[in-house]
């Protein structure tokens, strides 16, 4: 093992790689820690929200319907970057005038929750569209169905529309959720310390810039992969049932 | 398609008469002091995040034709590769490519004397020619894999008519193919030159002084932080409604 890193020069990037101390392989894997629970919770936090503004697009009220498209208009057209600082300073300064007056102090902000806060808010707008095709995509004939039998509105949602879209929503939400793992890197320049950012410490401190941008892009394609994998079980779990889109034999 | 009476309803009206009355507290009761000193490096910055957003949309889209094509008819060893960028550009963020491209070329270069010494090396030294290599390269990427769907979807006959007319390859390809294929992927380019102009601020990360840096100036010189960020956000948003008006404009042009 050493003597093929050796005769392919790689040593001292192995070296450099290496998990235990003069090596920065634990750094990048703790980055990579914060960056999948920053993107599990913006993902999830971002569907909550887009079923919601799913829900109000499609039966809300005219005034709902208007904020709604606003708020996923606004989103959209604005880069992310920006939407993170604004967001960010507007969360800290609420939670802190909050907190200022029922007679706390300063509260420190973990970065992790002003990711999951700040990316989630991004991601709800998106996966409220998603959202709204999918549920658009059921035949409207189920829910009426279950609407006769007397079920109350958050049960059909429950038993009807959430299993009845999953196999038009996955594809949009994987895409969703890859945007997530990525966007998590824009969380550099706030300074939270996820694989970017300890890849960027890592290699201006040892000057090996390519080992470690490549490790990290690596990991990130490493993550991507498997999603993908994942996904494809998941769309095939919500399609159960269903004609298969290819070929004649469903 | 909005007409002007459906801004006339009731709730509208209401709302439009809340937001005049944010836009007027936003401008009376904030501060924009800072503005007429700031104006000229402004648009500055603001032209710097144009020509990064034209140029790189333009080559991108040039670099995506020849992706697209190699994996919709490609033989093997042209389609694998095509198929590996992409799937690299697509799977990574963007910031880690420009970072790469700037951190890691940038402290190899000046290791060979002959870069050095090149004609070229003022360039070399100066951030905005890896700026637009990233960019151009993550275009390419995402354009590449939306250029193959394009391309296999152009339906067959009108390629056989083309064929039978005589028409060599390379004019079938300009005349009939490529512009079929634009034609159907055109909502789906304008969406993506969005995303293009939302990924210009990640340039401000290696010194180059877009629209963005310039807020971020404003900031830390004056620290106020709201007002340059909400006007940062209005001039992204009226660059994006332009994009998406001059996109339904080409949409309007080609014949259905």
């Amino acid at each position: 093992m050493e003597l093929t890193l050796e005769t392919l020069g790689l040593a001292e990037s192995a070296q450099l790689l290496s998990l235990s101390a003069p090596g920065w392989g634990a750094n990048l894997l703790r980055g990579l820690a914060n960056s999948l629970k920053i993107a599990f919770g913006a993902f999830g936090f971002g569907v909550l929200i887009g079923l919601f503004g799913a829900y109000g697009k499609l039966y809300g009220g005219p005034v709902i319907r208007d904020l709604l498209a606003i708020y996923t208009t606004v989103i959209r057209a604005v880069p992310e970057l920006v939407l993170i600082l604004i967001l960010y300073y507007v969360g800290t300064d609420l939670i802190n005038k909050a907190a200022g007056a029922m007679g706390y102090g300063r509260i420190e902000i973990s970065g992790v929750v002003a990711g999951i806060w700040v990316l989630g808010i991004v991601q709800g707008a998106y996966s409220t569209e998603v959202l709204r095709g999918a549920i658009k995509a059921v035949p409207p004939g189920q829910i009426e169905a279950a609407r006769a039998f007397g079920m109350p509105p958050i049960m059909i949602m429950w038993r009807v529309t959430i299993p009845a879209m999953m196999s038009f929503a996955t594809p949009g939400l994987a895409n969703l959720w890859l945007i997530a793992t990525k966007d998590t890197a824009l969380l550099a320049i706030v300074g939270f310390s996820e694989l970017t950012l300890e890849t960027r410490q890592a290699a201006s401190s040892t000057r090996a810039y390519f080992t470690f941008f490549l490790a990290a892009g690596g990991l990130y394609l490493m993550v991507t992969l498997c999603s993908g994998v994942v996904f494809g079980w998941i769309e095939k779990w919500a399609r159960r049932g269903q004609p298969s889109l290819r070929g004649g034999r469903g | 398609m909005i007409t002007f009476k459906s801004f006339l309803q009731p709730h509208r009206i209401v709302m439009m008469a809340l937001f005049g009355a944010v836009v007027l507290w936003c401008a009376l009761s904030l501060r924009w002091d800072w503005l007429p000193k700031y104006a000229p490096l402004a648009l500055e910055g603001l032209w710097t995040t144009i020509w990064i957003m034209v140029v790189t949309t333009v080559l991108g889209f040039v670099l995506a034709v020849p992706i697209g094509l190699a994996q919709a008819i490609g033989p093997w060893y042209l389609a694998m590769p095509a198929r590996v960028f992409c799937t690299i550009i697509r799977g990574t963020p963007l910031l880690l490519q420009i970072w790469l491209l700037y951190y890691g070329l940038g402290s190899l270069f000046p290791q060979f004397p002959w870069i050095r010494g090149s004609e070229l090396w003022p360039y070399l030294r100066q951030a905005w020619p890896y700026a637009v290599l990233a960019l151009t390269l993550s275009y390419a990427g995402y354009e590449g894999e939306v250029m193959r769907g394009a391309f296999s979807g152009v339906v067959k006959g009108q390629l056989e008519a083309a064929k039978s007319f005589g028409m060599r390859r390379f004019t079938m390809f300009r005349r009939i193919w490529l512009p079929q294929a634009i034609r159907n992927v055109l909502p789906t380019l304008g969406g993506e030159t969005i995303l293009q102009l939302k990924a210009t601020p990640l340039v401000a990360t290696i010194t180059v002084i877009d629209i963005y840096a310039v807020s971020s100036r404003v900031r830390s010189d004056t620290f106020i932080v709201y007002e340059p960020l909400l006007l940062l956000a209005v001039v992204y948003m009226v660059i994006a409604g332009l994009i998406t008006l001059a996109f339904r404009r080409f949409e309007n042009m080609v014949p259905r």
